[in-house]
């Protein structure tokens, strides 16, 4: 640690991991569904793909998180979005080129993608 | 970088390390790994979360989900459902009232809410054996400020500003203290940091030193840098384990990363430091003696001035500032000092932590801006004394401190209005009493300990001291006359005047304060031979009520001198004269036929 400001580079990189532990109700939530057919239909691999997403891009405000079957198990897997202030988005037949194009648009550009929606797939 | 989707965080506290901690730490690492998890949860532990009377504690984020008492079995639900399916596990969640079975969210929880933490901010927050993630959080971040930005001059200046008072106790502003030993001109001078907390009941200084070394780390060089010292020392008893293994490492991360050593952010200053353990002897929190025992001699105070400030440790000029005081200047700093001087009543500023304990329901740690009551400390945050007792006095500043009583508990607490009252700050120990507590009992608790403590170096406490715990002797086996009690009182004023340290000039305050607040009770002891509270053995004899006695035999078989007899089906009797008072039968009875009178 030679400077102020390499100090300053390494919080900056840390405290995107520990930002975790605040108490906090704005933010952006995903929520990927990891009940066993969710797991089976390959959720795991899109949840890292998120998580590595977020940790590239520094997305401080982003947090990853998983829940159970919501019903739609011939659809898995499948993402929510929790944007403050705005409905729920619910993306289906997830895989790790997706990913990438809904953090691009979705979480950075506010823009859903809306070919991935469920309401596209049943359509 | 790995960015994980969830954190675990175990609380590695004392409190939460003796109830096994560890062991669920060992759970969880191993069924993470068998459930392929390890890479998307992290498991850190941490320092102290306060609430040490229902630990372990683990806490799982984002949802921040706050689990108590959790057992090794329970681990793998938590994992099971938790971490893998995303479900909470209701059953371990922290039930405030566990009538109304409501889960809140942790900042609205009674016990967290009137909480304000900043000499905590970190515990329960970070891993404190990592330096980054000390560094997530600000660490260092003031002392960059100090050496790039400010001179030595403006660093106490803010300090001073800031209204900061000592918190090990007397509440002497710490930018004075800095003020006075940047003004003694040396080649060498030292910083030194108290963390001998010997008050019985206090731990707030180890919980810091657990959860958040670095912060101590961080100010001890600022201070360096204020008054112009390159080296420090923490003076920590051997009984803290923990603290002082976390703080070896803090200190040697902080060296491999820069941060210690020389020429810190490229600048010219240079600083370093270095642990010395105490033995555990209470005197050694006082200033002078704490500096003879780092020098290798014996823990004796010395008479002052000189004041440390200008002959010192090795008789140079030093600064000795306590854990938690330590805790709010980087804080301070970083903050601004408008921000901490909105803080607190007009003379106090800041926070204050206190260690709660005895007769309370949430038996932990907690951190309160000054000037709150302590009715909302006892009542809200420590959630009242246990099985519905009254609540009789509390006692804070340890065996130099006084009772504060029931009827002053919406006092504002913070130095001077504690002084007021005839008790004091202290490191913050907050002992709760209810109505089953003797108030000449409790005194004579502390004079037990200070007796044992004193030096011996000067007479009045080698001496005094001891004939002040026999007087209270004298009373509690009711042999005392009313004119002991005058002499009580008189000894004890002669004991504060003459004294050499602080030890011996505040060692009649638990004596002085339950007299002002309590002489009825004493009173009772000596006129009516009697203890109000039913607790000294020699004037409290058990009786059965025969009345309420079912004639069970239970207590007779129980009672392990066969003082007890009678016949099945019809009231036994106890003999006062074997009985040993124990008090055995007393929980034994299962129809509440036993008294003491």
């Amino acid at each position: 640690m030679k400077s102020l400001a390499e100090l300053q580079q390494l919080r900056d990189q840390i405290s995107q991991q520990v930002v975790l532990r605040k108490d906090r109700e704005d933010g952006i939530r995903v929520v990927v569904g990891m009940a066993t057919c969710g797991i089976a239909a390959g959720a795991r691999p899109v949840m890292s793909a998120f998580l590595n997403e977020v940790s590239k891009r520094k997305l401080s405000d982003v947090t990853v998180t998983q829940t159970g079957c919501i019903g739609m198990c011939r659809l898995e897997p499948i993402v929510e979005i929790y944007m403050p202030g705005e409905e729920k988005v619910t993306y289906v037949k997830m895989n790790e080129e997706k990913v990438a194009r809904i953090v691009a648009e979705h979480i950075i550009n506010k823009k859903p993608v809306a070919e991935y929606t469920v309401g596209a797939v049943q359509e | 970088m790995n960015i994980y989707r969830s954190h675990v965080l175990i609380c590695g506290g004392t409190g939460c390390t003796s109830s096994g901690s560890n062991k669920i730490h060992e759970e969880f690492d191993k069924l993470l790994a068998e459930k392929g998890l390890e890479n998307e949860v992290k498991v850190v532990q941490t320092g102290c979360f306060g609430l040490c009377a229902l630990g372990p504690i683990v806490v799982v984020y984002p949802e921040g989900a706050f689990y108590s008492l959790v057992k090794v079995e329970d681990v793998s639900e938590i994992v099971e459902e938790h971490l893998l399916k995303g479900r909470i596990v209701d059953r371990l969640l922290y039930r405030e009232d566990e009538k109304s079975n409501e889960v809140k969210p942790l900042n609205e929880v009674t016990f967290y809410k009137k909480q304000m933490r900043i000499a905590l901010r970190n515990c329960g927050v970070i891993n404190p054996e990592d330096i980054n993630e000390a560094i997530g959080v600000d660490a260092y971040q003031a002392l960059g400020k100090v050496l790039t930005e400010m001179t030595p001059e403006q660093v106490i200046e803010t300090i001073l500003d800031s209204g900061l008072r000592g918190r090990g106790g007397a509440g002497f502003p710490t930018g004075l203290k800095w003020k006075f030993a940047a003004a003694s001109k040396n080649d060498q001078k030292y910083v030194c940091c108290n963390a001998d907390e010997g008050d019985p009941g206090a731990f707030m200084d180890r919980s810091v030193l657990e959860g958040d070394p670095h912060t101590v780390i961080e100010a001890m060089a600022i201070a360096g840098y204020a008054i112009g010292a390159n080296q420090g020392y923490i003076y920590i008893r051997a009984e803290y384990p923990i603290a002082v293994r976390r703080l070896q490492i803090a200190i040697d991360q902080a060296k491999e990363y820069g941060l210690l050593g020389k020429g810190i952010f490229g600048t010219n200053f240079d600083f370093n430091l270095e642990i010395r353990l105490g033995a555990g002897a209470f005197v050694c929190g006082e200033e002078t003696a704490l500096m003879n025992s780092i020098e290798g001699n014996r823990g004796e105070p010395r008479p002052r001035p000189p004041f440390p400030a200008v002959k010192g440790l090795f008789a140079k000029p030093t600064i000795l500032n306590n854990v938690e005081t330590y805790a709010n200047i980087p804080v301070i700093i970083n903050k601004g000092v408008d921000w901490f001087k909105g803080i607190g009543t007009e003379k106090s500023k800041g926070t204050k932590v206190f260690a709660l304990g005895g007769k309370i329901q949430n038996t932990g740690l907690v951190e309160v801006p000054m000037g709150t009551t302590l009715r909302e400390i006892v009542e809200e945050i420590g959630g009242g004394c246990p099985n519905g007792k009254k609540f009789k006095a509390a006692q804070t500043g340890g065996p130099s401190g006084g009772c504060i009583p029931a009827s002053l508990i919406d006092t504002e607490i913070d130095y001077d209005s504690l002084m007021s009252i005839g008790s004091m700050m202290g490191s913050g120990g907050l002992i709760v009493m209810d109505e089953d507590n003797c108030m000449v009992d409790i005194a004579k608790f502390f004079l037990e300990f200070t007796v044992d403590e004193s030096c011996g170096k000067c007479v009045p406490c080698r001496v005094g001291t001891k004939r002040l715990l026999e007087m209270l002797e004298k009373i509690t086996s009711g042999k005392a006359t009313m004119e002991d009690l005058d002499k009580l009182e008189e000894l004890c004023y002669v004991i504060k005047e003459s004294a050499l340290c602080g030890l011996g000039q505040t060692a009649p305050n638990p004596v002085l304060s339950t007299l002002q607040y309590f002489k009825d009770e004493y009173v009772a002891h000596v006129k009516d031979k009697v203890c109000p509270a039913g607790v000294c053995k020699a004037l409290v004899n058990y009786h059965i009520d025969p009345e309420k006695c079912k004639g069970c035999s239970l207590c007779s078989r129980k009672c392990p001198a066969n003082a007890i007899t009678g016949e099945i089906k019809s009231p036994f009797v106890i003999d006062t004269d074997k009985c040993l008072k124990c008090g055995v039968c007393m929980e034994a009875c299962k129809f509440d036929a036993i008294y003491k009178k």
